[in-house]
């Protein structure tokens, strides 16, 4: 079977090409969002193509260009293109040499290629990559059985390699915000304040004047922008029209609404995997309910669109995930057939998700095709950012286990209630645009074939029966997307903290008690490395908790322990990690991604929730939603376990829901009472401990 | 009105012509070409914008420009883009000190400040010199580590 990449995009020259400057260019679908993938992307295509890594210049995700690999999430990148990249690399050599042998009168198999010139024996035959690019065929679709390379003969796979893109980044550019195409102009979006707010009155001439400097004010329905060659000017139009705008808006949200446990009394679509025990049972019974809040992605760089119209075409860069999809819904909502929409894909901030990046682009090219020339530029703000971008769904977890003589479970019953995650129903100017009341409203998709919420809700244990009942709740307060796990940070954070309390009745060691409900020798592995990293069997009164889940149930196995200290706040000591990942790419940045994923783990812990009040998201700076901060974050360390015979998987978001269990496991015996709901503010913890 | 306005970026004076309240981020963004400071939330909460003012740690995203008339902005352009370059930037690339790289820039506008007026700076200290700014993709460590580093090879005579 073909990787679904190449399923799509079957010929090399779509993915390969041999540049004048002797390089070798490689474009593909997926996008860097600061995950390293184009770096390892690029080490893949040097080990198959026998080329050095810098003599790769990747581009990525550029519709003009890229083959199209949909949307970057779930981290797949490695498995999805990675898998893609290597197979046509391997095709595209085999094809060379195959030429290359005719004209030699030789056999393919005495040949070999050394930074991309063909050798036979010691000797250089005189012709390379380039020289032969012309005449060899790489429109004919990519075989499957190319001969990939033998992992053993490895010489640029499995080695770390720094990333390419970081020294333009510190010197100065390679972000979208850093493009300035000429004549470009600023532009700024009064947001509405809800999908039904209605814009009764705008002083124009009072924008004006706060401006101060030529200021361009294009209102269609609903949807107002200013336009201006000066950045600041557009900034104080836009804050000025944010102070004079009156809406009218029915959306009056509560409180209540901000909390995960709303969610429990809401009209849910129902979805049963697995076999859940629901009748009454005549075992022991374990049952605690867990949660977490509405979380934001909090990208440090708020979303930023560009979009120029000219005769007749549509160029859009963005810092999506997906360039083709939004090329296509960019089309769709503008009337213009896809080919006239080119959408180029620029790197913004880390994304950890669904943000604000489709909606910016939107934003941009909804104004360009409304004002033809210039390049537009809208840049979100932080407040639009916070307050209008896709949130991750708050979860309740209820689990429930039967559990035998031994305090094991013989059943395991998972039920969860959650919004939606990976909806990507709308674009937020839609409903501003004239005529957007009449038009049925966008409904999140039905996720009865797979809902991200269930992602990790299957116990990453052996259990002899489990099952999940899955209540999507569809409308939500706010509007729900994906963001980093999905689910898996939630369903991991419960099942996690659920083992302790299972370990706990049975009067077992956390670690034994998990050990002896795994046969998984990657598993066992992890589990026992972290543990040996950790110093757990010596830990004595040192507050240690563990954390276990393999990703999806089907990638990464990551076991991380954590050291707290908590009283009325909870202190990070110290992270180890275990992971086995497959065979690695870069190790170096397949680390950096661990880490990633265990701060940010231990930040939403610690200190996140996206707050509302009566007319919407009310976290909208970096002061009403606090992160994790340089003087909190405690040492790291990972280890990586080498399994070079199985295959790669993603890394991104794997560590993050074995973090929340370690750090919940470890809150809970620094305090001697459970928390169960995230985060674990001060007023949490007060809670835990007077109930207790 | 807009004015014109004389001060000095990485040793080299420049005149603009801005609304006084202009941002001095946007100038240096928009007007200099300087895209190494960035804007993260234009309320001085994120530090992603600093700059050093005659000597001074600021927000560029906070700070009208008439402020700093006759001041000596610094940025981070004048590590990465000198001869040689500072060896902060050098200590990031080697310890890969980031992911998606926001964040760095106005880090390492702070650590070269921190490094100029303690040479011996302790982890902790080094974390407390960076509290303003936030790191989304959790670089935080190898921030740190790349920070000691600079500052070990610093201290060796030349
Ligand atoms: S952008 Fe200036 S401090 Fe955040
Ligand atoms: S490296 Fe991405 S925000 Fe710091």
């Amino acid at each position: 079977m073909l990787p679904p990449s190449l399923e799509k995009t079957p010929t090399p020259a779509r993915w390969v090409s041999f540049r004048p400057d002797r390089k070798v260019g490689l474009n593909v679908g997926k996008v860097e969002f600061g995950q390293g993938i184009a770096t390892a992307l690029t080490q893949i295509a040097a080990e198959e193509l026998d080329v050095m890594p810098e003599q790769i210049a990747i581009t990525f995700g550029d519709t003009e260009r890229a083959p199209d690999e949909g949307l970057t999430v779930g981290s797949m990148s490695i498995e999805i293109s990675g898998a893609s990249v290597r197979l046509v690399c391997a095709d595209v050599r085999r094809r060379f040499l195959d030429v290359a042998a005719e004209r030699l009168s030789c056999r393919r198999e005495d040949l070999a290629v050394d930074e991309g010139v063909i050798r036979r024996g010691r000797q250089s035959t005189g012709v390379d990559y380039w020289t032969l690019a012309d005449v060899v065929d790489l429109d004919a679709p990519v075989a499957e059985d190319a001969p990939r390379k033998d992992p053993t003969a490895y010489r640029v796979v499995g080695k770390s390699a720094p990333r390419i893109d970081l020294p333009g980044k510190l010197a100065g550019g390679g972000f979208i915000t850093d493009l300035r195409p000429e004549g470009l102009l600023h532009a700024r979006v009064l947001r509405q304040p809800s999908p039904q707010a209605r814009l009764q009155r705008l002083d124009e001439a009072a924008i004006r004047s706060a401006a101060h400097g030529e200021v361009e004010i294009l209102r269609e329905g609903d949807f107002v922008a200013a336009l201006a060659p000066s950045e600041s000017a557009a900034e104080r139009a836009v804050a000025a029209a944010e102070s004079v705008a009156v809406w009218d808006d029915p959306r009056r949200l509560t409180p209540e609404q901000q909390e995960a446990a709303w969610l429990r009394g809401q009209p849910a679509e129902d979805n049963v995997v697995g076999e859940p025990q629901t009748g009454p049972s005549g075992n022991r019974l374990h049952r605690a309910t867990y949660s977490k809040p509405y979380l934001s992605h909090a990208s440090m760089g708020p979303s930023v669109g560009l979009a120029q119209y000219v005769d007749g075409r549509l160029t859009v860069w963005s810092h999506t995930q997906g360039p083709y999809p939004l090329r296509d819904r960019i089309a769709r909502a503008a009337g213009l057939p896809p080919e006239q929409v080119t959408l180029r894909h620029a790197q913004g901030s880390g994304c950890y998700g669904h943000n604000g990046a489709d909606d910016a682009a939107f934003d941009a090219a909804l104004i360009a095709l409304r004002r033809p020339g210039p390049p537009i530029r809208v840049q979100w703000r932080r407040e639009d950012e916070f307050g209008f971008e896709p949130v991750g769904s708050a979860m309740v977890v209820e689990l429930a286990a039967e559990l035998d003589e031994a305090g094991r479970p013989t059943s395991w019953t998972g039920e969860i209630w959650s919004g939606p995650h990976g909806n990507r129903s709308r674009l937020l100017a839609e409903t501003a645009l004239p005529g957007a009341k009449d038009a049925p409203q966008a409904r999140p998709p039905s996720n009865r074939m797979f809902s991200g919420a269930v992602r990790n809700a299957p116990p990453s244990y052996d259990i002899p029966r489990w099952g999940v009942i899955d209540h999507l709740i569809r409308e939500t307060p706010i509007y729900c997307s994906s963001v980093r796990t999905l689910g898996a940070l939630q369903n991991v954070f419960a099942a996690e903290s659920f083992v302790d309390e299972l370990a706990a009745l049975a009067s077992e060691d956390p670690l034994a008690y998990r050990l002896s409900l795994t046969s998984d020798p990657r598993a066992r592995a992890v589990l026992e490395a972290a543990a040996e990293v950790a110093g757990w069997s010596r830990r004595g009164g040192r507050a240690l908790g563990i954390g276990y889940a393999r990703y999806k149930n089907s990638g990464a196995y990551v076991a991380v322990i954590a050291e707290v200290e908590a009283a009325e706040t909870v202190r990070l000591k110290h992270i180890w990690c275990a992971s086995d990942i497959g065979l690695v790419i870069n190790p170096d940045g397949a680390k950096n991604q661990i880490e990633g994923g265990i701060l940010m783990a231990a930040s939403w812990c610690l200190k996140e929730q996206v707050r509302l009040d009566e007319r919407g998201i009310a976290s909208r700076t970096f002061g009403d939603y606090p992160m994790l901060r340089f003087s909190e974050v405690p040492p790291v360390e990972v280890r990586l376990i080498e399994t070079p015979d199985a295959p790669s998987v993603g890394i991104g978001e794997a560590s993050s829901g074995p973090a929340a269990g370690a750090i919940g496991n470890a809150v809970a015996s620094a305090l001697g009472v459970r928390v169960r709901d995230l985060p674990f503010t001060r007023e949490r913890l007060a809670a835990a401990i007077l109930a207790a | 009105m807009p004015t014109s306005i004389a001060f000095s970026v990485n040793g080299r004076p420049v005149e603009v012509t801005a609304e006084p309240e202009d941002t001095l981020l946007d100038v240096l963004r928009n007007q200099l070409g300087l895209t190494g400071a960035r804007f993260g939330c234009g309320a001085g909460q994120c530090g992603a914008c600093a700059v050093l003012v005659d000597g001074e740690l600021k927000a560029a995203c906070h700070m009208e420009i008439a402020a700093v008339a006759g001041a000596k902005v610094t940025t981070v352009e004048a590590l990465s883009a000198s001869n040689p370059p500072h060896p902060l930037i050098q200590a990031f690339l080697e310890k890969q000190a980031g992911q998606c790289g926001f964040c760095l820039n106005g880090i390492l506008v702070s650590a070269s400040l921190l490094l100029e007026r303690n040479r011996h700076p302790s982890r902790a200290e080094i974390a407390r010199a960076l509290d303003w700014h936030l790191c989304r993709c959790g670089a935080h460590n190898r921030i740190l580590d790349a920070i000691e580093l600079a500052a070990t090879r610093m201290k060796e005579p030349a």
